[in-house]
C-alpha cells in the first residue's frame, strides 16, 4: 500500500517488511479467507455485521499547510473488524481515505510507547484500546498539555527532558572486586522495583496530570517513577540514594503531587505511579527527620 | 519546524467532564478547605460583634431588649437563609473531614487501590449525614 511513505521520516525500522504489510502477503490471504468464512458464517443470523462500521472523529491540524492551520475534527467511517484497535482504525483511515493523516506508531503491541492518544477523553495507547470497548463516535485527539506538531503528533521533548532530569542511570561507584564479578540484585529487591521498570515512555501519565499541566517544571509521574526504580535499588549506596532524594524533594519534585491518581488510572502498563510517588515522599521525609 | 499549535487554557479547565474520581476529590477538597476558612473568618467577625454582651451591652430584637450575644445569634438563626447555609457548612465540613482522612490514608500508603471507592464513600456518607441533619437545622423555620 502506498501509505507507508508517509511514515518514512518517523520510522526507524530500516528493512521494510513486505510480508507484513503488502496486501497480498500469505498472512493477509489467510486472514482474508478466514474473514470471508467468518462473514459467511455470521451473515446468516447477524446480517448487520457486514455493514458495521466505526465512526472516528479525529483531530486535525497542520501548521505547514495554509488550509489546515485551523484545528478541526475529521470524520471517518471505517469498516469494523473483530479485535480492531483504535490504531487499526486510524491506519485504515490513513491508508484508505486520507494519506495525510499523521500519527506515530510502531510496535502495535503496547511496548514502543509511541501511540498514546486522547481517546474518548482519556489517555490511552491506540494499539491497546479495543474499538469494541468504546462508545461511538470514537474521538481521537493528540495528548493534552503537549504542543501539537501535526494532527495526532505531539512534541515529546519536554517529557523526555523531565525523564532525563532524574539521572536515570545506575550510579554505583564502588564496584565489586574482580573483573568478572556481577552486581547482583536480590530477588526481593528486583520484585520491589519490578512494576516501575515497565514504563514505555508513552507520556500518557504526564498528559493526564493536572499539576503537570499547571507547572511545566514538575518532574511528572513517569520521571518520578523512573527515579523510584533507581532510588529503591539496593545496589546503590546510601549517599547516592540521598542524592536522588535531593533531586526529588525539590520544589518541582514529589511534593507537587496532589494524589489525584490520574496518572495511575491512565498508565497502560498498570504502574502504581501514585503509590511510588507517595513512597518517595515518605523516604524524603525520613531522610530529613533525625531525632538523634 | 514551524510554530506549533497550543490548544490553550481549554485544556486545563475544559476537560472537567473527563476527570476521574481522584481529580474530583482534589477539586472538592480545595473547595471545601477554602469554604471552611471563609466560614472561620465570618464566624470570628460575627462573634466579635456580639462579644459586648459580657459588658452588659443590650440590643433590640423583635421589640424585646436582649443582650447583644443573644440578639445576634437569635437574629441570625431566625433567617431561613442562615439555616440553609448551616446545612451547607455541615456538608462542606463533613466532606472535608472524610476526604481529609482518606488523604491521610493515601499519604500513609494505605488502601491506594481503593482510593476511588473511598472517595465515593465520602461523598455518599456526606450526602446521608447532610440529609439527616436537615430536620435539626431547619427546626422552627421550615419544619
Ligand atoms: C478533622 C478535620 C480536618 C481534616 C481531617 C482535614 C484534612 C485536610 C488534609 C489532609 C488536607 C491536605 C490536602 C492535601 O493533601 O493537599 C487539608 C487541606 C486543607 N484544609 Fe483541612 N482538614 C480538616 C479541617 C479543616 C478546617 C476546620 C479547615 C478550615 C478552617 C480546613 C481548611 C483546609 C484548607 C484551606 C486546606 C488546603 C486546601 C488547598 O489545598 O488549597 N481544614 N485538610
Ligand atoms: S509511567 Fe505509564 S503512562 Fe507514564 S510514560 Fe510510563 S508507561 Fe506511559
Ligand atoms: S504502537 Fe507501540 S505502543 Fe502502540
Amino acid at each position: 500500500m502506498s501509505t507507508q511513505q508517509q511514515e518514512q521520516p518517523e520510522t526507524q525500522e530500516a528493512p521494510k517488511d513486505p510480508e507484513m504489510k503488502g496486501q497480498q502477503s500469505p498472512q493477509q490471504e489467510r486472514l482474508d479467507k478466514k474473514e470471508q468464512g467468518l462473514a459467511e458464517a455470521e451473515s446468516v443470523d447477524e446480517s448487520d455485521v457486514e455493514g458495521e462500521s466505526v465512526h472516528l472523529k479525529v483531530f486535525r491540524y497542520d501548521p505547514e499547510v495554509s488550509g489546515k492551520q485551523e484545528p478541526r475534527f475529521d470524520e471517518f467511517h471505517v469498516p469494523f473488524e473483530k479485535g480492531m484497535t483504535v490504531l487499526d482504525a486510524l491506519i485504515f483511515a490513513r491508508d484508505e481515505f486520507d494519506s495525510s493523516l499523521t500519527f506515530r506508531h510502531s510496535c502495535r503491541q503496547a511496548i514502543c510507547g509511541s501511540d498514546a492518544f486522547f481517546i474518548n477523553g482519556s489517555q490511552q495507547l491506540g494499539c491497546k484500546t479495543q474499538i469494541s470497548d468504546l462508545q461511538q463516535p470514537v474521538r481521537v485527539e493528540p495528548l493534552p498539555h503537549q504542543e501539537v506538531v501535526k494532527d495526532l503528533v505531539v512534541d515529546m521533548d519536554h517529557f523526555y527532558d523531565q525523564m532525563h532530569a532524574v539521572e536515570p542511570y545506575f550510579q554505583q561507584e564502588d564496584l565489586p572486586e574482580g573483573d568478572l564479578e556481577e552486581q547482583r540484585q536480590p530477588r526481593e529487591n528486583r520484585e520491589k522495583v519490578k512494576m516501575s521498570t515497565r514504563c514505555i515512555w508513552c507520556g500518557a501519565c504526564m498528559s493526564s496530570c493536572n499539576i503537570a499541566a499547571g507547572d511545566n517544571q514538575y518532574l511528572g509521574p513517569a520521571a518520578i517513577n523512573k527515579a523510584y526504580k533507581f532510588a529503591m535499588d539496593e545496589r546503590e549506596d546510601e549517599e547516592i540514594k540521598e542524592h536522588r532524594l535531593r533531586i526529588l524533594e525539590q520544589e518541582h519534585g514529589v511534593w507537587r503531587c496532589q494524589t489525584q491518581f490520574s496518572c495511575t488510572e491512565v498508565c497502560p502498563k498498570d504502574i502504581p505511579l501514585t503509590e511510588h510517588i507517595q513512597e518517595l515522599k515518605r523516604e524524603a521525609v525520613k531522610k530529613n527527620l533525625k531525632f538523634w | 519546524m514551524s510554530q506549533s499549535y497550543n490548544r490553550g487554557l481549554i485544556e486545563d479547565f475544559g476537560r472537567w467532564k473527563e476527570f476521574s474520581a481522584g481529580m474530583w476529590a482534589w477539586i472538592f477538597h480545595k473547595f471545601t478547605g477554602w469554604m471552611l476558612i471563609g466560614y472561620l473568618f465570618t464566624h470570628i467577625a460575627v462573634l466579635s460583634t456580639a462579644i459586648g454582651a459580657a459588658d452588659g451591652q443590650m440590643m433590640m430584637l423583635a421589640g424585646e431588649e436582649v443582650n447583644v450575644y443573644t440578639g445576634t445569634i437569635q437574629g441570625l438563626e431566625s433567617l431561613f437563609i442562615i439555616r440553609v447555609l448551616e446545612v451547607g457548612l455541615l456538608a462542606v465540613a463533613v466532606f472535608h473531614i472524610l476526604n481529609g482522612v482518606r488523604l491521610l490514608m493515601v499519604d500513609l500508603g494505605i488502601g491506594l487501590d481503593s482510593q476511588d471507592k473511598s472517595f465515593y464513600a465520602s461523598l455518599i456518607l456526606t450526602g446521608v449525614i447532610t440529609v439527616a441533619s436537615v430536620p435539626t437545622f431547619l427546626q422552627g423555620v421550615g419544619f
